[in-house]
């Protein structure tokens, strides 16, 4: 069980807004978060992540807590390991699809699995430079699953991908999540697209 | 020709580009994040030599360090160092002339790098060393290699801070451009010549060789 508890101020085109999330969501489930654009779906993330931070607020993951501000309480990224995939990707210029998942395990055969998942077991000596959008897509999929993360964060993820690429994908990322036992939330833009997986939603207005 | 002065001229650019990548990097790295107002005092700091006269950092230090008295006089009495007419005081006064020239491409390079690869890397659960030797400097690596090159060729041709600092002992202090100076003052010219042929050839190879090296990173955005 995660349980979020927070407030944060964004800075908003005229001044700042405040973006207030109370949610809970259960182990091992997918959670499709959904909102408008700059309602801070990304950052909600990101802060899940610690990768920024709120002014106010608690996070605990299955009762250990993450983040307390009252306690002055905060969990280095390293710490949680959440898998993140990036709106951007945010893939490593420096390294091929291979070093990429090496960078993030050493374990040769989920490194193979996942590789045969993303459909790219051909271009693991590329470099993103030369991958199209869909693949860097699927390699910032795959890299956030290469740690095996006990909560995975996903931000747009299948945004790049075409409909048959996507509608294959869906359910097999299903399975994978559920054999590492990972708890999901994803970002999207287009809620319908999760309806055969999700188990709950989160709106941020 | 006398060679002493060339070899004494790379020797001490390569001295102080070596020490000046093993401090540039962290300092760069630290100042790369965050603006807080210590940093910005510490950033001018570093960065007064590109506007500072020579001779006025080089006048300073000859304050600081003369063994007359004070710091100079202090480091003569325990240990045993005059950085004053030496060569480890040309090394001292190139390290501080060249600090921003090796610290400045760096910082910029840091900074232009999108967060979301440090981030990236964070939640695969690597610490900011890791993630600074695996990630940020790989995919800064022509700006690396300009900080480097232009640290180098600038300590290459330092005059004032040298002169004020070490003077003109042959063999310890006489670097190239030193012996330029010299040469003309006693009008020879044949030797001044000489002298400024091969620190232009020198600085000419390496700077054609970074641009080469460079050539693939620099893409026009009209490409």
């Amino acid at each position: 069980m995660i349980v979020i508890d927070i407030e944060k101020k964004m800075r908003a085109y005229e001044g700042h807004r405040l973006l207030q999330v109370k949610a809970e969501v259960t182990s091992n489930s997918i959670t499709r978060i959904t909102g408008p654009s700059g309602s801070g779906k990304t950052t909600l993330l990101k802060i899940i992540a610690g990768l920024t931070y709120p002014e106010k607020g608690k996070i605990l993951t299955n009762s250990i807590t993450w983040l307390d501000t009252d306690a002055k309480l905060n969990l280095p990224p390293q710490k949680r390991k959440c898998g993140f995939v990036f709106q951007g990707y945010a893939l490593f210029p420096n390294m091929t699809v291979k070093q990429h998942l090496e960078y993030a395990t050493s374990d040769q055969e989920w490194i193979s699995e996942l590789l045969h998942f993303a459909k790219l077991e051909t271009l693991i000596r590329h470099k993103p430079e030369y991958l199209s959008g869909g693949q860097q897509q699927r390699l910032g999929i795959i890299r956030a699953l290469a740690i095996k993360p006990q909560i995975l964060l996903m931000d747009e993820p299948f945004s790049a991908l075409d409909v048959e690429m996507r509608q294959l994908m869906i359910p097999q990322l299903k399975v994978l999540i559920g054999k590492i036992e990972a708890t999901c939330l994803i970002v999207t833009h287009n809620p319908q697209e999760l309806d055969e997986i999700a188990d709950n939603s989160i709106y941020i207005k | 020709m006398d060679w002493s002065p060339i070899w004494l001229t790379l020797r001490l650019a390569a001295i102080t580009t070596a020490i000046l990548l093993v401090i540039g990097l962290p300092v760069a790295y630290w100042l790369s994040k965050g603006r807080s107002i210590f940093k910005i005092v510490i950033e001018a700091i570093i960065t007064m030599p590109l506007v500072l006269p020579p001779s006025v950092l080089g006048f300073y230090l000859l304050i600081a360090f003369s063994p007359q008295h004070g710091l100079g006089l202090w480091l003569q009495q325990h240990f045993n160092i005059q950085f004053v007419f030496s060569f480890q005081g040309l090394v001292l006064a190139s390290v501080i002339y060249s600090m921003p020239f090796m610290i400045g491409p760096i910082k910029s390079a840091l900074q232009q790098l999108p967060i979301s690869l440090s981030q990236a890397s964070y939640t695969l659960g690597k610490t900011e060393l890791q993630t600074f030797i695996k990630v940020l400097l790989p995919n800064m690596r022509a700006s690396l290699l300009t900080a480097i090159v232009l640290t180098f060729a600038h300590t290459l041709g330092e005059f004032g801070v040298v002169l004020m600092i070490g003077g003109n002992i042959p063999n310890v202090t006489r670097v190239a451009s030193i012996a330029i100076y010299d040469s003309v003052e006693n009008m020879d010219y044949a030797t001044a010549n000489s002298y400024s042929l091969l620190l232009f050839a020198i600085t000419f190879v390496i700077v054609i060789a970074v641009f080469v090296f460079n050539k693939r990173a620099a893409k026009s955005p009209l490409e």
